[in-house]
């Protein structure tokens, strides 16, 4: 049940209004996408293909927020590691332990 | 590939796995539960508990469609392969499955007219190729799969196709969280949400874990820094005293759900009354069956069938693993009578059961350090 | 070093398993063949027997091919027939000496796809470098065979600098690998029609035996152990290794080469690529001084640029296959049971 892949959207043929032909790194699909059917796709689009049907249009901003969240631990634990190099009381030994 | 190899960057890992271990409190015992196979199969692809601390527990639950779903059903869909002109279809998770005469592949090498897909348009695709047979889709998944094969049987009814059908094996995953929440021997401080269900079902469908139960849901995805992120997320939630869902997979699931998909599975299927779980016993409205407007495509009402119930042998310890009580190894069956080759419980025959995942990404390695000590 | 636990062959009824390459098929070899046919000669089951002969070690081997379709983007059955039995002697560490090929052929096989056939395996024996000198053919009714099934023998005479068994592979060895896995089995999978996914992929099909003997020039006192792996891919291959010398091997991970859409195929079906069969790549195991110079020799040759070391030989975790990624999170790569399948779980 678990098992999907993003895919960017290369094509969406008129003459096949319910399937658009997505790409995984180089490899191209025909993806179905009534479940998508609410949401305006057009190429370039990146979706979640599941079973050879789209569940969900990836957001490009979700991404890069979570990029932004990940990336701010590593900013947390210099600033940590510069305070505790200070020696400054409980910040050296909550390091220390 | 985009949207992949970001999320399985080492280095971020390293950050993430470094933060968890600095946050957990070390007279803490944390046990976690990933409900969806999925999870379990990548946190042992990815070997993502070297990197926990050792008081972070991850236990498997029953998020695993195959593992959960009982022989007798299996029978019961390889029974019709007897009967001459139907195809047997199914995804590839299936193909293995053992029935009490031999899997799908087994009865494929006697002669069964066993095809494999990977789609549900696939099957539908088949019967109109062959139109002197009957295409039968062996349809398992959870919130998951159950849209595609919705919209599947909706297009052989635009389609006027008549020697198709589904056997719909399709189970929600809420009534198998219940259960596990329900069970005395449990005692889980987390779950980390199955993430592509939700990208159908979204996330409000788990407040009830949160708000009744008080435990933090954090919907994640399947790559190394999602699991991750997710269990810090859960770890953060715990050591604030909070209890909510959270979504880590923002990027790909919507809060309400997929709309067009839910409106798709309300048309196509309703609520079994019940339904039997391998390993969990019967569950109230727990699985999907196809609705009596869509009768000509269901499987279950174009023919009998045997409606056979095959119980476990008692030594098999399903349930208990299942429900995360028991581990892969303390089963009295694991490694020895019941293998990935020759399986007698469920969860050794998907490849994302909890147990087959142990034995095949972890066991060896314990068994190797265990001989060398 | 522990013995491997005797196997025994109880299975009922042949499966598609058995001829998959992995846990099934050794049990097949292993327990019914192997106990039957054992002699002096038939020792640790490589890619090719070795034969002492009049002062000379020579290598013999066989192989069939049953591939469906005949044709498939980077070659044809012809193709294989060939390359498959000159990499079986190559990594035995022989030069072939000659071919040999038996056909059965399907009755109403069309005339021009048995002559396409025949052409692909002349061009690619010349290509290769080896003769074939003899064969037999063979007509079954229609329906009996799958068009064409060819088997090949062939023999070779191992280079005396070479001496490679497992018992030779020791802890700190490193493992090369010639270049991209995946590519063959994915190649037959999407030929086969069955899924519509389109793809720049062909089948890696080629003779080893130039990046062979070059490696041969450069290290051979270092050599230990070479093997193509072809069915069951790079996981079952150093399975074998790993049994049959007693040690740990560990992969990494981020070395393993896969081409993008190779890769691009096996996230989609969720396959993994060290499963996947490949008929042009070769593993070698070769002593850590010699590691480097080893290299070099391989990616000296036009079609090695792409060799590149995947791991090395551990005592630990012993007879086990463990792939490791740089954060620290490690796997056990097993041998599977038959061919690799496809999921959506």
């Amino acid at each position: 049940m678990c098992l999907a892949i993003p895919g960017r959207i290369v094509d969406l043929p008129a003459e096949r209004p319910q399937f658009a032909a997505v790409e995984v790194g180089g490899v191209r699909r025909q993806v179905n996408i009534d479940l998508l059917s609410e949401e305006p796709l057009q190429t370039g689009d990146w979706v979640l293909i599941h079973v050879g049907f789209a569940m969900s249009k990836i957001s490009e901003e979700g991404a890069q927020e979570q990029m932004r969240l990940l990336a701010m631990l590593g900013e947390d634990e210099q600033a940590m590691e510069e305070i505790a190099g200070y020696g400054i009381g409980w910040e050296a030994e909550e390091k220390a332990s | 590939m985009k949207y992949v190899d970001e999320f399985r960057d080492p280095h971020l890992i390293r950050q993430v796995a470094d933060e968890i271990r600095r946050l957990a409190n070390p007279d803490r015992h944390y046990r976690i539960m990933e409900v969806c196979g999925g999870h379990t199969h990548a946190i042992y692809r990815f070997g993502l508990a070297d990197v926990l601390p050792s008081n972070i527990e991850l236990i498997h639950g029953p998020g695993c469609p195959v593992c959960v779903l009982p022989m007798g059903r299996t029978d019961d869909g390889l029974s019709l392969t007897a009967r001459g002109g139907v195809i047997f279809t199914a995804f590839g998770d299936v193909m293995r499955v053992p029935g009490t005469h031999g899997s799908p592949l087994e009865h494929k090498a006697r002669g069964a007219e066993i095809r494999m897909v990977y789609s549900p348009l696939d099957a539908l695709n088949l019967a109109g190729a062959n139109p002197e047979k009957h295409v039968m889709l062996f349809a398992i998944g959870f919130e998951t799969t159950a849209p595609s094969t919705a919209l599947t049987i909706l297009q052989a009814k635009a389609q006027k196709v008549t020697n198709f059908s589904v056997m719909s094996n399709h189970v929600t995953i809420i009534p198998g969280i219940k259960a596990i929440l329900e069970s005395p021997d449990m005692r889980l401080d987390g779950f980390v949400g199955p993430g592509h269900v939700s990208t159908v079902i979204g996330c409000r469908p788990y407040e009830f874990i949160a708000r009744d139960y008080g435990k933090p849901v954090v919907v994640s995805g399947f790559e190394p820094l999602d699991i991750l992120q997710s269990i810090l997320m859960i770890l953060r939630q715990l050591e604030a005293g909070r209890a909510e869902v959270e979504n880590q997979y923002a990027r790909v699931v919507p809060w309400e759900g997929n709309l067009a998909a839910l409106k798709v599975l309300a048309e196509v299927f309703e609520l079994r009354p019940y339904f039997e779980w391998r390993g969990l016993g019967f569950i109230s409205q727990s699985a999907l069956k196809i609705r009596d407007a869509y009768a000509e495509w269901d499987t279950e009402k174009r023919f009998s069938l045997p409606g056979i119930r095959v119980t476990d042998p008692k030594a098999a310890q399903c349930g208990e693993v299942l429900k995360g009580v028991l581990k892969p190894h303390q089963c009295k069956l694991f490694g020895k009578e019941c293998t990935p080759e020759s399986p007698v419980g469920a969860l050794m025959v998907s490849s994302e059961g909890a147990c087959a995942a142990y034995h095949n990404y972890v066991h060896r390695k314990t068994e190797a350090a265990a001989a060398v000590a | 070093m522990s013995e491997p636990p005797l196997v025994r062959f109880r299975d009922p009824q042949i499966e598609m398993s058995h001829g998959a390459g992995g846990k099934a098929s050794r049990r097949l070899v292993e327990g019914l063949l192997a106990p039957l046919f054992g002699g002096p000669l038939l020792g640790p089951l490589g890619d090719a027997a070795h034969l002492d002969h009049d002062g000379s070690r020579l290598a013999f081997t066989t192989d069939s091919f049953v591939v469906s379709p005949l044709r498939f983007p980077g070659g044809s059955i012809g193709d294989l027939a060939v390359n498959g039995t000159v990499n079986d002697l190559a990594v035995s560490g022989a030069k072939p000496l000659a071919l040999v090929v038996s056909f059965i052929l399907e009755a109403g096989l069309p005339a021009a796809v048995l002559e396409a056939e025949v052409r692909a395996l002349a061009d690619a024996a010349q290509r290769a470098g080896v003769q074939i000198v003899g064969g037999d053919t063979k007509v079954v009714e229609h329906g009996k065979a799958d068009q064409i099934y060819i088997t090949t023998a062939g023999i070779g005479r191992v280079d005396p600098r070479v001496r490679i068994t497992p018992q030779s592979v020791q802890p700190g060895d490193q493992i090369l690998l010639s270049g991209p896995i995946g590519d063959h089995g994915i190649t037959i999978l999407l030929a086969r029609g069955e899924i519509d996914l389109e793809a720049d992929i062909r089948s890696d099909t080629r003779s080893v035996l130039p990046l062979v003997e070059s490696l041969i020039e450069a290290a051979a006192s270092g050599l230990r152990w070479m093997r193509d792996p072809t069915r069951g891919g790079v996981a079952t291959a150093l399975n074998e290794l790993a049994r049959d010398c007693g040690h740990g091997i560990v992969l990494w991970e981020e070395a393993l080469p896969v081409r993008e859409p190779v890769r691009g195929a096996c996230e989609l079906l969720g396959l993994d690529p060290l499963h996947i069969a490949n008929e042009g790549q070769f593993l070698a195991v070769v002593a850590p001084e010699l590691a480097d110079a080893a290299l070099a020799a391989l990616r000296a040759v036009p079609g090695g640029e792409e060799a590149i070391v995947i791991g090395e030989v551990r005592e630990q975790p012993a007879r086990t296959v463990l792939g490791t990624a740089s954060y620290g999170g490690t796997r056990v790569v097993d041998m599977l049971v038959g061919d690799p399948l496809p999921r959506i779980c």
